[in-house]
């Protein structure tokens, strides 16, 4: 099972050395399918076979040698119960991704799908990564080939999207690299034989424990990285552009996939390596990200193009998902983490589907449509579906993942201010009058214009490739446990054990050894060092 | 017998500079350039490989001390003669494209190459003199190869004046350390430091002669005019083999000569390279000269190994080490496309704004360029990558959690740059057909190693990481401080 893992990480670049060896634009597409779907296939039994019990232990693990001697760095893959579900997601929308630029890619095939089948790998590796340093090369690798997709297939503002996206990510991540390396350094110290380490499991288990101040800049300067990436308010104005201007696949591919990388990365690394900081800051940061949940969804709501109300709906959801980590609780961040899969399928669907309908008409601004629900049918259900689900309607997936995170929010320690809980949810509302005004827009009402009542409905194609996706939106809504069983036991012990180390480091934090800033955000008193001291 | 041990452990540079002699001779009586050329290909392939062989053997002195064997030497020696040979190998066809292939040219190569090989084995000032000047004098030639065009000419003329002048100041500054201490080898000097006036200037001066050879901010004001004047073949030798062999002698002096606690140069290095980084980058941004753009990054490459140098420690060191082979692989590659490029007919080539559309009329030199460029912003899974991690885990572990930041920032900034020729190669479209020459095999192949070295040492670096950092083990420093 370990090299079956392996496998299909790396199924995609076998992918792209067939492309390069046959230079023929029909062969390029079936290889990228072939590759791609032979990756969702032997992915499957990765799902099968994972031990749900022991879902906090890592599973499928390769450990790989010491790159250079006395530093323990090393290729380390697994997957785990935070993971699975995320790895599942990008090796389901490849082939997914595959189909849907079929037709619509006209130009330089070759590369186009290269750097789909790049972009896979990298995501997948994202994901089974557990060494941060491997993290990091993946967490980079998946820069160049979304920067080549926008760039070069992208729409008309191509370049300024795809170079803002590149620096605005590119400066957070080399950020974050120094704080790893000082984190590598740190975690070093505490294990005999090594000056250096990165390896997940000994980094957020309890041996290792950083002190607060330290604590505080590394939080930051991961943070930083991730909330760009996901991205949180104000650090977004990256992602309508990239969004608006990349090709459908790229689109999708972005939603789905790359924005998890930054949310996974606060779960993964910001939550058990950094607890105390990661509890003192929840509140900011749910702040912003409740601010990102109305901001989001009153910008897409006077959106005129409908891929960038999409774009802005994106900032919204995601900000459930970053308020759910936050809230700190084993509800919410089960909810943050079906929310993350959720909004994989719905806004992933909902820019197959933009996708689709520009191909037909080259325009993706609402005014221009109007009335075609009676014209193209097929089209209509599968929109109405995905938007549904994107809104949160109960029986959907949507649902779920807010119901979750609203309902863990509410009960959480760390954000004990209802507000939190309001906003959000007005949030929801504002979902539902965006989305389906929108949907009313496009799709109801008289024609508008006459050429749009010569559009053809779905092919076989679009239809085949979205009804994978509808059927996980009604599957999540319907039994999420099939689904949150995966992660539980792990999202529970990692709570636990982060909460324990939190108090741990605080309590035996000396005020004495802190500066005043760190002491009065940590709430570090003289009296409760002495105290344990005491005991 | 010790005279045979001497020639045997310094072979490379015996081998190097006997082939030169013989490319005169030569030139001189049957101007057969690929004759010239092939010996000159092959001795330097004789050199690396030798000096590669002499990387993993023993360490020590040879000609009474003046140079070291080795090591660090060899390894400089390695990166050295591996930029030469590169260079050598794109050069030929580059150099026929636009008329300047002359029997000379690699004649002067192989004495600029000789002279690098001594400065990166020197133990002794008066041989990193000779191997400086051996090295610049064959460069100022070089620089004005293209003597018909005024950039040409002003390229010569400027390193020639400017790197007179900063051999003035090298010079000074050793006879001030003689004078301080009464010794010319590095390690005789380390003991007999103090922290005099006469010392301390001394040293600074011969910091001020390695600061222009090395060009960092701000001594740099050469580096752009000579870079865009030079032919670019022979600019990508500049801007890596004599950067690498000065860097490498930076290197050894100070941390041979210069003991920390006589002097805190870490302070001076950590100011300048702050400077270095931060100008080197911002000024190649609005660069539309790729030449330019390519000498200021190169400019900034050398402020993230000041980063290095200042760390101080083991560790940065041989990270040092390490981003000098990565940037000189990747900057060849770089070089060697624009230079392709450079061929064609019709339009100015090392303008940015003529590469529209070039990426997708010739794939293999647009993803070639894309390697190289994605390398040097240190972007994994490629080497400049590794050489950037390398540093940034020197400077963080030697307490330059800053510097570091600083090194992140500027390097972010740097991507702008680097991506502007991929944005015109790929990302718009052409405005007019350009007819692209087919480049020839030789050529083609070389860059391709390059950038599959690239990928390479970005993956599996982890052989030469541990090689390097066993030359700065305990051990090998307490034998240089016991002579």
């Amino acid at each position: 099972m370990e090299l079956l893992l392996n496998l299909v990480i790396y199924l995609p670049l076998l992918g792209i050395a067939g492309i390069l060896a046959l230079r023929n634009d029909k062969a390029t597409k079936w290889i990228s399918l072939a590759a791609t779907s032979a990756t969702f296939l032997l992915s499957l039994p990765l799902l099968f076979s994972f031990d749900v019990a022991n879902s906090g232990t890592v599973q499928y693990l390769t450990e790989g040698s010491n790159i250079m001697a006395g530093l323990d760095i090393k290729y380390l893959i697994g997957l785990d119960g935070l993971s699975l579900l995320l790895f599942m997601l990008t090796t389901l929308m490849g082939p997914i991704v595959i189909l849907s630029s079929w037709d619509s890619i006209k130009k330089h095939l070759a590369g186009y799908y290269s750097m789909l089948l790049l972009l896979q790998t990298a995501s997948m590796g994202v994901f089974a990564s557990l060494d941060l340093i491997v993290f990091y090369v993946f967490f980079e690798l998946s820069l160049i080939p979304m920067y080549f997709l926008i760039g070069i297939w992208g729409g008309k503002n191509r370049i300024h999207a795809t170079v803002k996206f590149f620096v605005y990510t590119l400066v957070g991540s080399l950020i974050m690299l120094v704080g790893l390396i000082y984190t590598g350094y740190d975690a070093g110290a505490a294990i005999e034989g090594y000056k250096f380490t990165t390896d997940w499991r000994f980094l957020s288990g309890s041996e290792y424990q950083i002190g607060l101040v330290e604590q505080t800049y590394l939080f930051l300067s991961f943070a930083l990285a991730f909330c760009i990436k996901v991205p949180l308010f104000p650090f977004h104005t990256w992602l309508p552009y990239a969004h608006t201007e990349a090709p459908t696949a790229g689109s999708v591919v972005l939603a789905a996939i790359m924005l998890k990388m930054g949310t996974y990365g606060l779960l993964r690394i910001c939550l058990p390596l950094f607890p105390n900081a990661f509890v003192e800051f929840a509140p900011y940061l749910a702040t912003l990200a409740v601010v990102g949940i109305i901001y989001g969804a009153l910008v897409a709501m006077v959106q005129k193009d409908v891929k960038k109300l999409v774009a802005y709906s994106s900032v919204s959801h995601l900000g459930f998902v970053v308020l759910g980590l936050f809230a700190f609780n084993t509800i919410a961040v089960q909810g943050a983490l079906i929310q993350m899969i959720n909004h994989g399928l719905s806004t992933g669907a909902l820019f197959l589907i933009v996708g689709m309908i520009y191909d037909r008409t080259h325009t993706r601004e609402i005014e221009d449509y109007g009335g075609i629900a009676k014209v193209v049918p097929v089209f209509a259900v599968m929109f109405m579906i995905a938007t549904l689900a994107s809104i949160g309607l109960p029986g959907l997936n949507g649902f779920i993942g807010e119901f979750l995170i609203l309902n863990g929010t509410f009960s959480s320690e760390v954000l004990p201010q209802n507000a939190f809980v309001v906003f959000a949810a007005l949030g929801v509302i504002l979902a539902a009058v965006y989305m389906l005004w929108m949907y009313q827009r496009v799709m109801f009402g008289p024609i508008k214009h006459e050429e749009n009542k010569k559009l053809v409905d779905l092919n076989a194609r679009e239809i085949g490739l979205l009804v994978p996706l509808v059927i996980f939106m009604v599957w999540i809504g319907i039994r999420p446990t099939d689904f949150t069983q995966y992660s539980e036991v792990q999202v529970q012990e990692l709570l636990e054990s982060s909460n324990e180390k939190r108090v741990a480091i605080q309590q035996s934090a000396d005020s004495e050894d802190l500066p005043q800033w760190a002491s009065n955000l940590y709430d570090v008193t003289d009296e409760l060092a002495s105290k344990i001291k005491n005991q | 017998m010790d005279y045979l041990h001497d020639l045997n452990v310094f072979l490379p540079g015996v081998i190097v500079a006997l082939a030169g002699l013989i490319a005169i001779i030569i030139d001189a009586y049957k101007n057969d350039h690929g004759a010239i050329f092939g010996l000159t290909v092959f001795s330097l392939f004789a050199g690396l490989v030798l000096s590669v062989i002499d990387m993993f053997g023993p360490v020590g002195e040879a000609f009474s001390g003046m140079i070291t064997y080795g090591g660090v030497a060899a390894f400089g020696n390695s990166v050295v003669l591996f930029g030469a040979l590169f260079c050598v190998l794109i050069s030929r066809e580059y150099l026929n494209a636009i008329d300047y292939e002359y029997g000379e040219v690699y004649a002067l190569i192989l004495f600029a190459t000789a002279g690098m090989l001594g400065l990166a084995s020197a133990n002794n000032l008066i041989m990193i003199f000779i191997g400086i000047e051996t090295m610049s004098i064959c460069l100022y030639v070089l620089a004005g190869l293209i003597k018909e065009r005024k950039t040409g000419a002003e390229a010569a003329l400027k390193y020639f004046l400017l790197g007179a002048f900063s051999t003035g100041f090298l010079l000074y500054g050793m006879a001030l350390l003689y004078g301080a201490t009464g010794s010319l080898y590095l390690t005789e000097i380390a003991e007999a430091a103090s922290s005099d006036l006469i010392f301390i200037a001394g040293a600074a001066l011969l910091l001020v002669g390695f600061f222009f050879k090395v060009s960092v901010v701000p001594f740099h004001m050469w580096t752009p005019d000579v870079y865009q004047g030079t032919p670019t073949t022979i600019t990508a030798y500049m801007a890596t083999a004599s950067k690498s062999a000065a860097f490498v002698a930076l290197l050894v002096v100070l941390s041979k000569m210069i003991p920390a606690e006589t002097a805190d140069w870490a302070g001076v290095i950590e100011v300048i390279a702050i400077l270095t980084m931060v100008l080197g980058n911002l000024i190649a941004i609005v660069q539309d000269n790729i030449k330019r753009m390519l000498a200021y990054s190169s400019i900034a490459h050398a402020g993230y190994l000041l980063v290095g140098l200042a760390a101080g420690t083991p560790e940065g060191y041989s990270a040092v080490l390490f981003y000098l082979f990565a940037y000189t692989i990747m900057n060849i590659g770089a070089f060697g496309v624009v230079a392709y490029y450079e061929r064609q007919q019709g339009l100015d080539f090392t303008d940015v704004n003529n590469y529209v559309g070039l990426g997708f009329k010739k794939p293999l030199m647009g993803v070639l360029l894309s390697f190289f460029l994605f390398s040097l912003v240190g972007i994994p899974p490629f080497v400049g990558f590794v050489g950037k991690y390398l540093i940034f885990a020197a400077a963080i572990d030697a307490g330059y959690v800053a510097l570091a930041i600083i090194l992140a920032l500027a390097s972010a900034a740097s991507v702008y740059y680097y991506l502007r020729p991929m944005v015109y190669m790929y990302f718009r479209d052409p405005h007019k057909d350009v007819p692209l020459v087919r480049s020839g095999i030789v050529f083609r192949s070389t860059l391709v190693i390059l950038a599959a070295l690239t990928l390479y040492f970005g993956i599996a670096f982890g052989d030469l990481h541990n090689l390097l950092s066993s030359y700065y083990a305990a051990d090998w420093v307490t034998h240089l401080m016991g002579h």
